[in-house]
């Protein structure tokens, strides 16, 4: 029987499914008891709302790779942060055309009355020449860049 | 399951309904939601309750804006921001039904979904901020940046919370508002400091928020500095006075703005009380 750890690592994310959960960093646990799994999951913003879909596609996952028993449950502690995708994660967003996260702040939290400058090459192109649109997209996780070189618009997952 | 993009999975029979109204599972599932020991539960309850509501009824004002920004790229940033207010408020009211759920209204829901859809105006704690109608462009910005850079200290505070659970979700809100806060505070200063009409209407904006400013604070000079601190570098940098408020408004109890907003809000889930969507 294939572990349940292995299962689970192949669940994909609903909203980036060319992500595992596992790339993504959300999955944070896999347990297997006497009576089944309890898996630990935590949510990329709070409001994401995909967190259930998650819940389902886990739980489908370990039903049919013969495990009775599903409890996923949430964790908020430590909160999730884009250092969290993996090196893989990464690697598979840059294919699909979303810029991967750089790293994520740290220390005090300061005002930026002007969009700090980031170097966020194009994912299509690859030029370094790309602009901020909005800090907000399709999804609460990523943002909207606009590429000067070749002028297509691409999302970015920010940095949290 | 899985899908080749989002929209599949919406159209899924029997799908979670992860994109859609009531019937999600407890926000809180699986966590530890015991209170600790030397923590009040009554006083740890009505901290959530009122934190929870101020995201709520924010995140129904923004939402509002959806179809009405002046441009797209504003629109999804307004229900973005609403969405991480609207996730707030799912946790701080599932955590204040879990310390006290003497507080839940008796009725066949969720604890969150009885707090949210089943309170009349009275039992709502948010502040009146946030419930105020109507307004420009200009009018939200500037409670916008009230309301995040307000939020964001207190949360910052609430990171250190006795009780882990509010300490985690406090956490996590202060990632949210320092891009809420960012996203005001640019557009602040980009009304201000832009032409003589977009100044005149950030002026007036600002000008129309400042009135529920102080309730904000009660006693706490701490949090207040902070507050001025940065509204004072926005101002500056959008060339906008900061008001001096001369009209107080009415003392204690909600506007006249917030019976009609759960009016709206609560309809559906009060027409239907057993449907899911």
């Amino acid at each position: 029987m294939v572990t349940a750890r292995a299962v689970a690592e192949t669940v994909t994310d609903p909203e980036l499914p060319m992500l595992t959960l596992s790339d993504l960093g959300v999955l944070r646990d896999v347990q297997e008891t006497a009576d089944g799994v309890v898996v630990t999951i935590t949510p990329t913003y709070t409001g994401c709302p995909a967190m259930d879909a998650m819940r389902a596609d886990l739980s489908s996952a370990l039903h049919r790779a013969g495990y009775g028993e599903v409890d996923v449950r949430t964790v908020l502690s430590p909160a999730w942060t884009t250092d969290w995708i993996t090196p893989e994660g990464k690697l598979k967003l840059a294919e699909a055309g979303i810029a991967p996260p750089g790293a994520a702040p740290r220390g005090p939290i300061s005002l930026s009355l002007v969009p700090p400058v980031k170097r966020v090459p194009c994912p299509q192109c690859g030029s370094p020449d790309t602009q901020l649109l909005s800090e907000f997209s399709a999804t609460a996780c990523k943002s909207l860049r606009r590429c000067r070189s070749c002028d297509e618009p691409f999302e970015h997952i920010k940095e949290i | 399951m899985s899908f080749d993009n989002a929209y599949e999975a919406l159209t899924e029979e029997n799908d979670a309904r992860w994109a859609f109204g009531t019937g999600f599972a407890d926000p809180l599932a699986g966590m530890d939601t015991s209170v600790p020991s030397g923590v009040d539960a009554g006083e740890l309850a009505r901290s959530c309750l009122w934190l929870g509501d101020d995201a709520l009824i924010m995140s129904h004002r923004l939402q509002e804006w959806c179809a009405a920004a002046p441009e797209l790229e504003d629109e999804v940033a307004l229900a973005n921001i609403g969405l991480d207010l609207l996730g707030q408020a799912r946790l701080l009211l599932a955590r204040a039904a879990k310390a006290d759920p003497g507080m839940v209204p008796v009725v066949d829901q969720s604890d969150e979904d009885a707090l949210a859809f089943f309170r009349d105006a009275e039992d709502f704690h948010n502040v009146r901020l946030v419930e105020l109608g109507g307004g420009d462009f200009a009018f939200l910005m500037a409670r916008l940046l009230v309301f995040a850079t307000w939020r964001l200290a207190l949360l910052q505070r609430l990171a250190n919370a006795p009780d882990p659970v509010l300490a985690a979700i406090a956490v996590k809100g202060v990632k949210e508002l320092t891009y809420h806060r960012d996203y005001a505070a640019r557009w602040v200063v980009r009304l201000g400091d832009g032409t003589a009409l977009s100044h005149d209407r950030m002026q007036d904006g600002l000008a129309d928020v400042w009135p529920y400013v102080d309730e904000l604070f009660d006693d706490d000079a701490e949090l207040r500095a902070e507050f001025d601190a940065v509204i004072a570098q926005v101002c500056a940098a959008g060339t906008l006075q900061i008001p001096v408020v001369s009209r107080i408004p009415e003392q204690a109890g909600h506007t006249e703005h917030l019976e009609p907003l759960l009016a709206e809000m609560q309809s559906v889930a009060r027409a239907h009380p057993d449907a899911t969507w």
